[in-house]
């Protein structure tokens, strides 16, 4: 092996993972501020411009050819970018919000936002990964971050439970993730995606698809499909709202944009797509229906991200190109949606336990009282839905419409069914912040005199803008709709040409 | 495909079914004269005293998180000390290459080691 020719090579290919580089190198120097000032008050400026940064530079490989770097290891170009772009995105909407209401709940430590630079390299690395290792070292880095993250709360019983029923589970579908590692490589004696499909030219043995099996199985657990969803609205209540936002949000998007490259690249057919269908009818059903019983908001969330992991399972089932588009679409309303609604959540918190103990009620009346929040609020929960001037609407479209070319009408009639159902336990909370007052609700309900914390300008413009975008997505969404087009037609090109 | 791993079930079998019968034999076999200082728990030679559920403190994690950091680089250095003839012989670039690659790994698990000497791992009160 040529060893100068290699470092030559590695060294060529370090543009391609600026990103990573910037967000990993900006968490270094977290840290060492943290060790040697306590809460240094510059540290979440400092993330934040590693995220501005590295965004800016994403923007401009969104038009790229895809490509390869470091011995085939990780994709460039268009699909990359527009993943880093997502994640980056919902990392620096979550360092904008975070720092007024972690000083709330006394836990603005450096660590943090160390530990949110750190969890993204591992997203970054998992949503642009092209071998199976690389799949797996991201989803660990970025996981192991979560648990800390999902535990900061930690003389809250509910924030222990959070931390330590994520870990637990977590590392219990790592478990499957890598036995399905294990076997896909044992079969096709390849770790490359792209190599997988070619490995089988006269019939693909049973022992193969039992490791795409346990694969989904793994990514499953991380996108919080049913029946592998337990552990969700748990960790999500406990957790720290605003990282409960980049944890439905983030990890989801990237976890997704990794199981789109193996399903796209690694299967010889589309024979997944009845497992696909089925997981996603079992999710949307159980996201739905246990998210109409739920007193507590950030759980009724929790529930209804369950439901839209199986929206996105739709797109998926119909494994056709315009499918996987319509799922990296979505997952861009999807994170501008759920960063929104869970920063509003954040901002109106007053319980001092992540909002675990808060009820729908308590927030009677705040619609009028704070106006951008709520009028920022009804937006997202009427994209939510799937209302027309929203994002939400365009995005259930084009998860939607494929699955009916795909011949999967029955699933999308279905699925048309559980989002007019959600309807209730959205349109819930609008009636609630708008139609009620704090005289309506009962007085356990109600939140304590001046509970409700000063708003604090910065947040309530990110939320702001994720309301405005979510519109802008809604009605000028061509442009973003032909890019993650485009991302595919590119792909299916280079698949064609090797 | 199944046939290729036949071996490694047959290993797993064997070890499986000697562990098995190796503690059947014992427990058929071997006499039983139990007393009070045979039951008591193995303390490497001292008497037991009191319960071993006792909390310690947290300090003990911060010592545990020094012991990581060298004991990871310690993992890594090895191969990396065995192989390195052959990235001399592959020339300059390769050379520079492995000790930039080394400097950036030690430098990051020096970093965690000043993040936790700063933050009290080494004060004992």
């Amino acid at each position: 092996m040529d060893l100068s020719g290699a470092f030559t090579a590695m060294w060529a290919d370090l543009p391609a993972i600026f990103s990573m580089l910037i967000v990993g190198a900006a968490g270094l120097v977290v840290i060492l501020m943290e060790a040697f000032q306590n809460r240094d008050p510059r540290i979440p400026w400092l993330t934040a411009g590693a995220f501005g940064l590295a965004m800016g530079w994403e923007a401009f490989q969104l038009g790229t050819a895809p490509d390869t770097a470091f011995f085939e290891q990780l994709r460039t170009g268009g699909y990359a970018a527009y993943i880093n772009l997502l994640i980056l995105g919902a990392g620096l909407f979550t360092t904008l919000v975070s720092p007024p209401y972690l000083r709330r709940l006394n836990r603005n430590f450096g660590e943090v936002y160390a530990l949110l630079l750190f969890a993204t390299v591992g997203m970054i690395m998992l949503g642009t990964s092209n071998t199976l290792i690389s799949v797996f070292v991201g989803l660990e880095t970025m996981s192991v971050c979560l648990y800390i993250m999902a535990g900061l709360l930690r003389e809250d019983e509910g924030g222990i439970e959070s931390g330590f029923k994520y870990f637990v589970l977590g590392a219990f579908s790592t478990g499957f993730l890598l036995y399905g590692i294990a076997l896909m490589y044992g079969t096709t004696g390849t770790m490359h995606l792209p190599e997988m499909a070619g490995a089988f030219p006269d019939g693909v043995p049973l022992l193969f698809w039992a490791g795409v099996g346990l694969v989904i199985v793994g990514f499953g657990f991380k996108v919080s499909a049913a029946p592998f969803h337990m552990w969700t609205p748990d960790v999500y209540q406990g957790a720290p709202t605003t990282l409960t936002g980049y944890m439905s949000t983030a990890s989801k998007a990237s976890a997704f944009a990794a199981l789109i490259l193996i399903l796209f690249f690694a299967l010889p057919s589309a024979q997944a797509s009845l497992v696909l269908a089925v997981l996603a009818l079992i999710t949307m059903a159980v996201g739905n229906v246990m998210a109409l019983r739920q007193a507590n908001v950030k759980r009724m969330l929790a529930y209804s991200s369950i439901a839209h992991a199986g929206y996105m399972f739709v797109a998926l089932a119909s494994g056709t190109t315009a499918g996987y588009s319509g799922a990296l679409f979505y997952l861009l309303v999807y994170t501008v949606m759920n960063l929104g609604a869970f920063g509003v959540l954040a901002l109106l918190e007053w319980d001092g336990m992540a909002g675990r103990k808060q009820t729908l009620s308590s927030l009677a009346g705040m619609g009028l009282e704070r106006p951008v929040l709520g009028a920022s609020m009804a937006v997202f929960m009427f994209s939510l839905i799937g209302f027309p001037p929203f994002g939400g609407f365009i995005g259930k479209y084009y998860i939607f419409a494929p699955a009916v070319s795909a011949g999967l009408t029955w699933l999308v009639i279905i699925g048309l069914l559980f989002s007019a159902m959600s309807g209730y336990y959205y349109l819930r909370v609008i009636y609630v912040l708008y139609m009620q007052t704090a005289a309506d609700v009962a007085e356990a309900d109600r939140a304590p005199e001046g509970g409700f914390a000063q708003p604090a300008w910065l947040s309530t413009a990110a939320v702001a803008l994720c309301a405005v975008l979510l519109l802008v997505l809604g009605v000028a969404f061509s442009g973003v709709v032909d890019v993650t087009e485009m991302l595919f037609i590119q792909a299916d090109a280079m698949a064609q040409t090797p | 495909m199944f046939a290729d791993f036949i071996p490694l079930f047959v290993i797993i079998a064997i070890a499986l079914g000697l562990a098995l019968t190796l503690l059947a034999a014992a427990s058929w076999i071997g006499p039983k004269r139990p007393n009070k200082i045979k039951r008591t728990p193995y303390e490497s030679g001292m008497d037991p005293i009191g319960s071993a559920r006792e909390r310690y403190s947290v300090k003990f994690y911060l010592v545990a998180m020094i012991f990581i950091v060298f004991d990871v680089e310690v993992v890594f250095m090895y191969p990396w000390a065995v192989s390195f003839h052959d990235f001399i012989d592959a020339g300059l670039v390769a050379t520079v290459g492995v000790m930039t690659v080394v400097g950036l790994f030690v430098g990051i698990l020096t970093l965690g080691l000043v993040y936790d000497i700063k933050k009290g791992g080494l004060e004992f009160d």
